[in-house]
């Protein structure tokens, strides 16, 4: 099982093969298209995160320790950024999970999609999947 | 069409017009920058950013107080720049003018003040369906306080207001009409004037939010008889946190104050303050000078070119984006109007608007996606939100074509 970072260094490692910007954004489409879809069940409105434009759903299960998230948006570009989130931090555990630092997102060179003004909800969603890490962290000491 | 327009048009120089707009030089991920988010803000000319220069190197004091000579000559300026744009707007008297912050500061403002003078419970307000929210809140807002109800004009299927169903919601207990001159997210310009006249023939005053079509036709408070008109000077070429609040001063006069502060009074004292006369018992506080002269600054700019020029240019190339984008497959434009300005919003079966704007970004070319802060008109239309693009008079038909490539491109790649 890889750690949090070295998940995020085979990310930035996998981009350092695009020089081109829509190179980029081809494959952060792709990796949108290969996202493990969330359930039907959980794609509710009490899991919808809400960006301004686009809309994200994620859904966090817990076992054996670890959370597991499945995650969906309606734009793909935002879906390909929110699969990259969910397979940098599902399968850990929620006292890792708190503390991760992503700085992935900035090497690759996608942190204006974390301002505030992006509002495609990645900002969010992420504080959201570490508000319930911390729930289960707290819920377990 | 008159022949001054043709001659005017035909002098239009494009690439002379684009140098006086430095911005539009540069390059943003390494691409040359193309600019189509007019509606959202328009870009300055070296007038305007030079008069900006100029006013805090040359003129800096605050108006209306100081017996120095820059407040003197600050204050000239400040009153100047007021009667350029009560010539620009043809008002009656320059007290007409009232600076404000922008165009939501002016809605808030007759909001309030006008409502409180004239709206009581059980009274009604007339908005639109195509309404920004900054013209639907404020309205709502007051309704609430003052127990009225606020009806809405319904819009059929291409944008347009139902000008039947507006006439069957005039009544006596109407206090007041808002809607937009020309819509931010569709481009529908409203037959203002006819809206006019039918809510005259009841005594009703009419508001018209003219942010999308100051900088797009040429308007003339008299002759249209309009009662109230707002607009930002930021999307006319010239400064942020500035706006025009015209009304008429019949009813200006009756209103009472929306703010209160320094240089709205006449007499203060703990008893009872009374207040100025118009304009400035709306102007309270220091005012943003360097963008009140310098609205002045850009409306000269725009009025030298010649807003019959722009309307006529800018009509050429709303006809020829539609056609670049028509021809783009599953591409469908939202607002069908019969009279539109220089906005298009369109969707792509299959594709959400905000994957279309970050790739168009990517390749230089600014739009904007989402709502366009008229989350009932997406309702209407049953979308999320559209691809805006808006235009000036600095475009180019080239441009367009960089812009439908770009689509084409976009769409491949989200498909």
């Amino acid at each position: 099982m890889m750690s949090i970072n070295e998940i995020q260094d085979e990310l930035i490692d996998e981009f350092s093969m695009y020089s081109d910007w829509m190179e980029k954004y081809e494959y952060i489409i792709q990796l949108g298209k290969e996202l493990p879809l969330i359930k039907d069940e959980y794609k509710l409105d009490e899991n919808l995160i809400r960006g301004c434009q686009a809309r994200v759903w994620l859904h966090a299960d817990y076992r054996d320790g670890l959370v597991h998230f499945t995650a969906d948006s309606d734009a793909i570009i935002t879906k390909g950024l929110v699969s990259m989130v969910v397979r940098v931090l599902s399968g850990h555990q929620p006292a890792e999970i708190v503390q991760a630092d992503l700085y992935f997102v900035d090497k690759v060179g996608l942190k204006e999609h974390l301002s505030v003004t992006r509002s495609n909800g990645l900002l969010s969603m992420i504080k959201q999947m570490k508000v319930y890490a911390l729930a289960l962290q707290s819920k377990a000491s | 069409m008159s022949t001054d327009v043709m001659v005017a048009s035909a002098t239009l120089d494009i690439e002379k017009i684009r140098k006086d707009f430095p911005i539009l030089e540069r390059k943003v991920y390494g691409k040359p920058l193309v600019y189509f988010d007019n509606g959202a803000t328009a870009q300055k000319p070296w007038a305007v950013i030079k008069g900006i220069e100029d006013y805090y190197t040359q003129l800096n004091s605050n108006v209306h107080r100081g017996v120095h000579h820059l407040s003197q000559q600050a204050t000239d300026a400040y009153e100047a720049s007021r009667r350029k744009i009560q010539a620009f707007l043809n008002a009656k008297h320059e007290h007409e003018v009232i600076y404000t912050k922008g165009t939501t500061d002016a809605i808030n403002l007759v909001a309030y003040s006008y409502g409180k003078q004239f709206v009581k419970a059980g009274d009604t307000v007339i908005i639109s369906a195509m309404e920004h929210h900054s013209n639907i809140v404020p309205w709502q807002i007051m309704c609430e306080d003052r127990g009225a109800q606020l009806k809405v004009i319904p819009i059929n299927d291409k944008g347009e207001l139902q000008m039947d169903a507006f006439a069957q919601l005039l009544h006596d207990r109407v206090k007041l009409i808002s809607v937009a001159y020309v819509s931010n997210t569709l481009g529908t310009i409203n037959p203002v004037k006819e809206i006019i006249e039918l809510a005259h023939q009841y005594k009703i005053p009419v508001f018209l939010d003219a942010a999308q079509a100051v900088q797009h036709i040429p308007i003339d408070v008299q002759e249209l008889d309009v009662d109230f008109l707002v607009f930002s000077g930021h999307k006319i070429y010239g400064p942020t946190g500035i706006g025009i609040l015209y009304g008429k001063e019949a009813l200006l006069n009756q209103m009472p104050p929306y703010q209160g502060g320094g240089s709205m009074i006449k007499q203060v004292t703990f008893e009872k303050t009374t207040y100025h006369d118009l304009p400035f018992r709306f102007e309270a506080g220091t005012p943003n000078i360097e963008a009140c002269i310098n609205l002045g600054t850009a409306i000269d700019y725009v009025t030298n070119i010649g807003l019959p020029a722009i309307q006529q240019y800018e009509h050429e190339l709303l006809e020829y984006l539609t056609e670049q984008l028509l021809a783009i497959d599953k591409l469908r434009i939202i607002g069908t109007a019969a009279e539109k300005s220089g906005v298009v919003s369109f969707i792509v079966e299959g594709v959400h608007p905000y994957d279309v704007g970050v790739l168009l970004d990517k390749l230089g070319i600014a739009v904007r996606t989402g709502h366009h802060c008229t989350q009932p008109l997406m309702e209407f239309f049953g979308i999320p939100g559209t691809v805006r693009v808006s235009l000036a008079f600095y475009n180019t038909k080239a441009e367009i074509d960089q812009l439908a490539a770009g689509i084409t491109r976009a769409v491949n790649m989200l498909t």
